[in-house]
């Protein structure tokens, strides 16, 4: 695929180590991120991706290291404000909110969006009916894209796992974010499905132009979608570059196919 | 020193909460189910002229008999379809339990105050002629805590050394990995709320012979829920000191606060001690430190 | 009349995201609304039955609407925002209390100071509201702790609240006004010159505030602040990843529980009791509440009447039917057996309807509109 054109870095991590107890998830990783570009990070189980994405998005604190976003560094920050930030995610296991329609999941995306306080909304008239309706507008855009009309108003408990992935995604959308973090995007789908989700993941970030971060395990799907490839193995990073780069790289043959150390 | 007493109930929270993850709000109601089945098939067996140490063989016997019956219910209507709930499900669940135990030992037992005489009440002098008045201590208080360390350390070993204890460790662990081995899930978790049932059992011995056996023994019994925060929700030892400090500083509150912001702090202070503690240490004194994951 | 959508189109999303989208839903409505407003009173007024004593309306539907006012506020914390609380009771008589203190005036002397605040008597209202007020005050505050606490550890949490002010409102005689017995009687009922006095008019008044209180409940659950609460109970760590700051939304739920929960208390101790003791709110009451919100249906205003009504009507019921069938019970009995329907029914609901009654009648609905056909 054709890289972006700007070679702006949106996020820095720089020299992030992770432990838990004794076990050393992340060890003095550092990569960067530009702005519009997808970028996947792969490595065979238990490599440290998931603990990467985050510690991105703040759920986990590093020991050493720092993140740069937007030009701002900082060693740990609160969820909350990543998705202030502009940082959104989707989860490995699907995350949704299980007793709410699709409509209000992604609706609850909005949230940061919203501004009518608690007395405007409890009269639910004049501004506060507005901006419900205006954010509809956009949440219903979003539905469009993600071709979930039909399903809009079923709990989501009730989606198969493959609507579930998508109602998510929209969720993430519906943050308008710089920056989407998908972990594991295509796990347990079916070809069509997967064939699907690529084409919305490229979409999104042709139209909207969304900088995208990825963990999949699916090689032809990541040497298909992305742009530049983190590999990570035990912690470490191992190899970053272009597809064709990271492909011939010994060092990833080695840690997908296994070597005597 | 109360505190022993609600060590007792605590146990049995702390046994199921361990075995199922299940906060049984119930087990109030099932000392008080132990206590009145024990106490009226007592009197019923000696007005019927038997001799009282056959008497109180024969009741506890009835009432462990209806403890297994009624942890059979459980377990079968209850507890075994919310396999797989939320904790709070399960917790709003053991309330409804709650309720139809206090309805059906009342309804089946009469709802009287029942006087229950098996240990002495008497207290003994100790080192009075050391200082005047000497040390007063309560015979009761004695028997609550030599039955509670019995209890204690045959849990221990019904824990460690058995191989149904070594089961129920592992459906406490993840239930559905514990049955793709096996384990027969719902006969764990019958053994279980039998096991509760008995140690709610011994507490309303202990608590109807203090007391009497009546209603507000599930008021006295609620007070286990904060002994719990305090000690931890998974920790045996963690119910019994819980339920010492609870004992102790109730009293101690009450007649150091007490003459300053009025009397009856007792039916407060073990609540807001657990909320202190929650403040500070959520996980209580001996608990487990709970990690979360994405 | 037939249940039938076909025909109605929706050109606006403003009609789409209406409570009642479907048109026989709101005519259901109205009648009812009617009913309730027009309808009882005039019956009433001109004795006919089953209004031609006053039982009804004092015993039953009073009583009614306080409590599914007070299961609305109950819902919003356990149902919407998951927060389970076993201290409602509490925040009754929170609400109760500080309504009477303010309706009757507040003196607190600062001897230190050689100086004390006066508060004159508040009118009725603006007292019932500011009880609601200060109930929302301190919910907040006994809502701190479930931002480091869950669930379970939650429920000992409010139990603490439950049992400190039952002792407080017992112990403390400034809040009872020194009155010997520990019992207290409500100022009277004066609304900008309307005097609230037979039950018709307590009826009313009660149905104002009801009806009020559960537009905004359902204008808040079905906004930006009640996505935000049920996304907190579904799952509270991807809440706080797409930006919803636990913080706010926990609290402002407990805000506007505690909110509700008061103002039901106020109107329960001065239009439904008149005069009353702390024992009014214990936790047996709190725990009455849990019942109907889990009976009528969690996360569902319309659940709280349901539930309301059912918790009303059963131990009359059991009062009245097996001595209809010629087997009358002791109240003994009734209370054990209604003890025993009770717990059996949340453990049923909880197994096979979590959602409960209110989840009936939308899958009975759902059903209606395609009937006769099975789908």
């Amino acid at each position: 695929m054709r890289a972006p054109d700007t070679s702006e870095i949106l996020l820095q991590v720089e020299g992030v180590s992770l432990a838990f107890g004794g076990v050393r998830a992340l060890r003095d990783v550092s990569f960067d991120i530009r702005r519009g570009e997808i970028r996947a990070i792969i490595g065979p189980n238990g490599a440290g991706k998931t603990s990467m994405l985050n510690v991105i998005n703040g759920f986990y604190h590093p020991n050493h290291g720092a993140i740069t976003f937007k030009g701002r560094t900082r060693a740990q920050m609160q969820p909350y404000e990543a998705s202030r930030g502009g940082i959104a995610r989707t989860f490995q296991n699907v995350a949704l909110f299980k007793g709410m329609s699709a409509l209000d999941n992604i609706m609850a995306g909005r949230t940061l969006k919203m501004r009518r306080g608690l007395l405007w909304q409890m009269l639910r008239y004049g501004p506060a009916l507005a901006e419900e309706i205006e954010h509809r507008h956009r949440v219903e855009e979003i539905i469009d894209f993600l071709e979930i009309e039909a399903i809009r108003k079923v709990p989501v408990a009730r989606l198969p796992y493959g609507l579930q992935k998508r109602v998510e995604l929209g969720r993430a959308l519906a943050m308008e974010p710089d920056l989407l973090l998908l972990d594991e995007p295509m796990a347990g789908m079916n070809l069509e499905e997967k064939e699907d989700m690529s084409r919305f993941i490229i979409d999104v970030n042709n139209y909207y132009g969304t900088t995208i971060a990825l963990i999949e395990h699916d090689m032809a799907v990541v040497m298909d979608l992305s742009h530049r490839v983190a590999v990570l193995d035990h912690g470490v990073k191992i190899a970053d570059g272009t597809p064709d780069e990271v492909k011939k790289n010994q060092a990833v043959i080695d840690a997908y196919l296994g070597v005597a150390h | 020193m109360s505190g022993v007493l609600y060590s007792l109930v605590a146990l049995g929270f702390v046994l199921i909460f361990k075995a199922s993850g299940v906060f049984n709000f119930a087990q109030g109601a099932m000392v008080l189910l132990a206590g009145l089945a024990l106490v009226r098939s007592l009197d019923l067996l000696v007005t019927r002229g038997f001799p009282l140490w056959a008497a109180i063989i024969l009741g506890i016997g009835f009432a462990a008999v209806i403890m297994a019956i009624a942890a059979w219910l459980i377990e079968r209507f209850v507890i075994g379809p919310l396999v797989n709930q939320d904790g709070l499900t399960l917790f709003m669940s053991t309330i409804g339990v709650t309720f139809i135990l206090e309805g059906a030992a009342q309804m089946i037992f009469g709802s009287d105050a029942y006087p229950l005489r098996l240990f002495p009440t008497d207290a003994w002098f100790l080192f009075e002629n050391v200082f005047p008045g000497g040390i007063l201590v309560n015979k009761l208080d004695v028997w609550g805590g030599f039955i509670a360390g019995i209890l204690v350390a045959g849990l221990a070993i019904f824990f460690e050394r058995t191989k149904t204890g070594r089961a129920l460790r592992a459906v406490a662990d993840d239930h559905l990995a514990a049955q793709s081995v096996g384990i027969p899930i719902g006969w764990i978790w019958f053994v279980v709320w039998l096991a509760a049932g008995l140690v709610a059992l011994v507490a309303a011995t202990v608590w109807g012979t203090k007391l009497g056996v009546q209603f507000s023994i599930t008021f006295l019994a609620l007070k286990a829920l904060p002994v719990l925060i305090i000690g931890g929700l998974t920790s045996i030892p963690g119910a019994i000191v819980g339920g010492l400090i609870v004992g102790a500083g109730e009293k101690i509150a009450e007649v150091f606060l007490g003459s300053y912001i009025g009397g009856g702090i007792e039916y407060w202070f073990a609540y807001v001690l657990a909320l202190a503690v929650l403040l500070v240490r959520p996980q209580g004194l001996f608990g487990e430190r709970i990690i979360e994951r994405i | 009349m037939l249940y039938r959508e076909a025909g109605q189109f929706k050109t606006t999303y403003a009609e789409d995201m209406a409570i009642f989208p479907i048109r026989q839903d709101r005519i259901a409505l109205a009648i009812l609304l009617g009913i309730a407003f027009i309808g009882v009173p005039l019956l009433a007024d001109f004795d006919i039955w089953p209004f031609g004593s006053d039982y009804l309306l004092r015993a039953i539907l009073l009583p009614f609407l306080i409590l599914a006012l007070a299961a609305i506020g109950v819902n919003i914390l356990v149902g919407y925002c998951g927060q389970i609380s076993l201290g409602s009771g509490a925040f009754m008589a929170i609400g109760a209390y500080s309504a009477y203190k303010l309706g009757t005036g507040v003196h607190i002397p600062l001897a230190w100071f050689d100086f004390a605040i006066s508060i004159p008597p508040l009118p009725v209202l603006l007292a019932i509201l500011l009880g609601g007020l200060t109930a929302a005050v301190a919910g907040i505050l006994f809502g701190v702790p479930s931002l480091r606490i869950k669930g379970l550890y939650l429920a000992v949490a409010t139990l603490a609240a439950q049992f400190f002010f039952d002792w407080v409102f017992l112990r403390v005689a400034w809040f009872t006004n020194y009155a010997p017995s520990g019992s207290v009687n409500a100022p009277t009922l004066d609304f900008f010159g309307l005097h609230v006095g037979t039950p018709i008019e307590r009826y009313l008044l009660c149905l104002i505030f009801v009806t009020v209180f559960a537009v905004l409940a359902k204008n808040l659950v079905r906004g930006n602040l009640g996505r935000q609460w049920m996304a907190i109970r579904d799952m509270d760590i991807a809440a706080e990843l797409i930006g919803i700051r636990p913080l706010y939304a926990k609290l402002t739920a407990f805000a506007v529980s505690s909110f509700i929960i008061g103002v039901a208390g106020a109107l329960w101790a001065f239009v439904y009791l008149g005069s009353w003791e702390p024992l009014a709110f214990s936790i047996d009451r709190s725990l009455q509440l849990l019942f109907m919100v889990i009976i009528g249906g969690l996360g569902s205003i319309m659940g709280a009447f349901v539930g309301a009504a059912f918790i009303l009507i059963l131990p009359i019921l059991l009062n009245r039917i097996p001595s209809e069938l010629g087997v009358p019970l002791s109240t003994e009995t009734i209370t054990h057996l209604e003890f025993i329907i009770f717990g059996s029914l949340i453990c049923y609901l909880l197994i096979k309807e979590p959602h409960g009654f209110a989840r009936l009648i939308s899958l009975g609905k759902e059903k209606l509109r395609l009937w006769p056909f099975p789908y």
